[in-house]
């Protein structure tokens, strides 16, 4: 049976991870190929690394990162952030990725998704989608869910689909970063609507949220940020709970 | 002993190496048959879409000289696939070494499966020492259950997670990519 998965999230700048990481075993906080290795240790089924650097040597700085976390990590990893072009894709699946993350240029050049799909394959291409609800409805945004654009979370969700992307990473900014749980009313419709796995983000404060969001939201993997870098919650700790709850996931 | 990763434009090459590395040897990535037909053992990645990774093949002559290889040979994910009779994915003919069509999952699941699922049924020397655990996987076709499987996955019904025929293995699943699990995996077909 397909486990559930538990994906801790880095933001990185400038080939450094960023926020405070409340690690203190780790002889570099800022190192990420040192903390992809402790994920990993410690039962994350996957990472995603988030690039929010803004530089002119971004590429090269991204490049040589994902090259060092290839070398020390067995565990599959995505990467993610201002990616925009077949070529910055290349460069990153050459350099060991598994997967690579598109949002802003997606909605931007939606055919970008059919041109990666055709190149690379389905199933390295994720997109992810930033939404939150205005009037009652759920709208796409973009830079990190501050700019409103005219599509609907739903129906963009589906033309995702179509377009051939493997994976989508939802995050509701209505809940990122209240640490009162998944989205998870807005999860369980992707999940029925679409036929890909979606990977549940934003919300989590604890251990029951992810139950949650596996159960109520049918989310096949959930992703998270701080409460993983701030030892709120453990990842072994977490999986033993959810499979203490009937969730498949690997232990 | 020398050990080569076939590249032939297809796939996450670095990721094999690197893991080959871990385990204390190195890999050269060649195109070239008899640098290939030299080496102690062969590992033929592969991820994309089947016909045109195929289409690769042809034009480079492999698909000839993969078949009539006498060493351990591995393939991995479409690696295995098209080690079969043929895929229904761009419905292409394969190098027809594992007697088995390669199909595609059914909307009763999400497709691709992407994420750990559990090895059963572990029948070769490939899994010595391995336990029936998880392994990282990503793919939308399969090869069904056949007489040359010797591991096993569920995702709505139970397909190949591996097959072994002669002197050649495949694995569905990423052992590169499968933690401590997958790369005792790899250990073991290097000490072949």
């Amino acid at each position: 049976m397909l486990a559930k998965r538990i994906i801790p999230c880095l933001d990185i700048k400038d080939g450094r991870t960023v926020k405070g990481i409340n690690f203190v075993d780790l002889r570099d906080a800022g190192d990420p190929v040192e903390l992809a290795e402790i994920y990993s240790k410690e039962g994350a089924d996957e990472l995603v690394f988030l690039d929010i650097s803004a530089t002119e040597q971004k590429r090269k700085t991204l490049a040589d990162l994902v090259y060092r976390v290839a070398e020390k990590v067995n565990i599959p990893f995505t990467v993610g952030g201002g990616i925009s072009s077949v070529e910055d894709v290349d460069i990153l699946l050459q350099n060991g990725a598994d997967k690579v993350s598109i949002n802003s240029s997606a909605v931007k050049n939606p055919q970008l998704i059919n041109d990666l799909v055709a190149k690379f394959g389905s199933q390295c291409i994720v997109v992810a989608i930033d939404a939150k609800q205005i009037n009652g409805e759920w709208i796409v945004h973009l830079v990190g869910g501050k700019v409103p654009t005219e599509r609907k979370l739903f129906e963009w969700a589906k033309e995702v689909e179509e377009r051939g992307a493997g994976e989508i990473l939802f995050t509701s900014m209505d809940n990122d970063g209240t640490k009162d749980g998944f989205a998870n009313e807005a999860l369980a419709r992707l999940s029925t609507e679409l036929n890909i796995p979606i990977i549940a983000s934003g919300g989590a404060g604890n251990k029951q949220h992810f139950t949650d969001t596996f159960i109520e939201g049918k989310a096949d993997a959930a992703l998270a940020a701080s409460v993983f870098h701030f030892k709120e919650i453990g990842i072994q700790e977490l999986k033993l709970e959810l499979q203490g709850n009937g969730i498949p996931v690997r232990v | 002993m020398k050990i080569v990763i076939i590249n032939y434009g297809a796939g996450n090459i670095q990721s094999i190496k690197f893991a080959i590395k871990r385990l204390g040897y190195e890999a050269v990535l060649s195109n070239d048959v008899s640098e290939i037909q030299r080496a102690d053992k062969v590992i033929f990645p592969g991820v994309g879409e089947a016909s045109s990774a195929m289409k690769m093949l042809l034009n480079s002559g492999l698909d000839k000289v993969i078949p009539t290889l006498k060493q351990p040979v591995l393939g991995i994910c479409l690696g295995m696939q098209l080690m079969c009779n043929s895929s229904e994915e761009g419905n292409t003919t394969g190098l027809g070494i594992f007697d088995v069509d390669v199909v595609k999952f059914d909307n009763a699941v999400k497709v691709p499966q992407i994420g750990w699922n559990k090895i059963e049924n572990l029948k070769s020397s490939l899994f010595t020492d391995v336990p029936e655990d998880y392994i990282y996987l990503v793919h939308s076709f399969f090869a069904p259950l056949c007489k040359e499987t010797i591991a096993q996955c569920s995702y709505g019904i139970n397909y190949s997670a591996a097959l072994k025929k002669d002197n050649f293995y495949g694995t569905q699943f990423h052992p590169e990519k499968s933690s401590d699990v997958g790369e005792k995996i790899l250990e073991n077909f290097l000490k072949m």
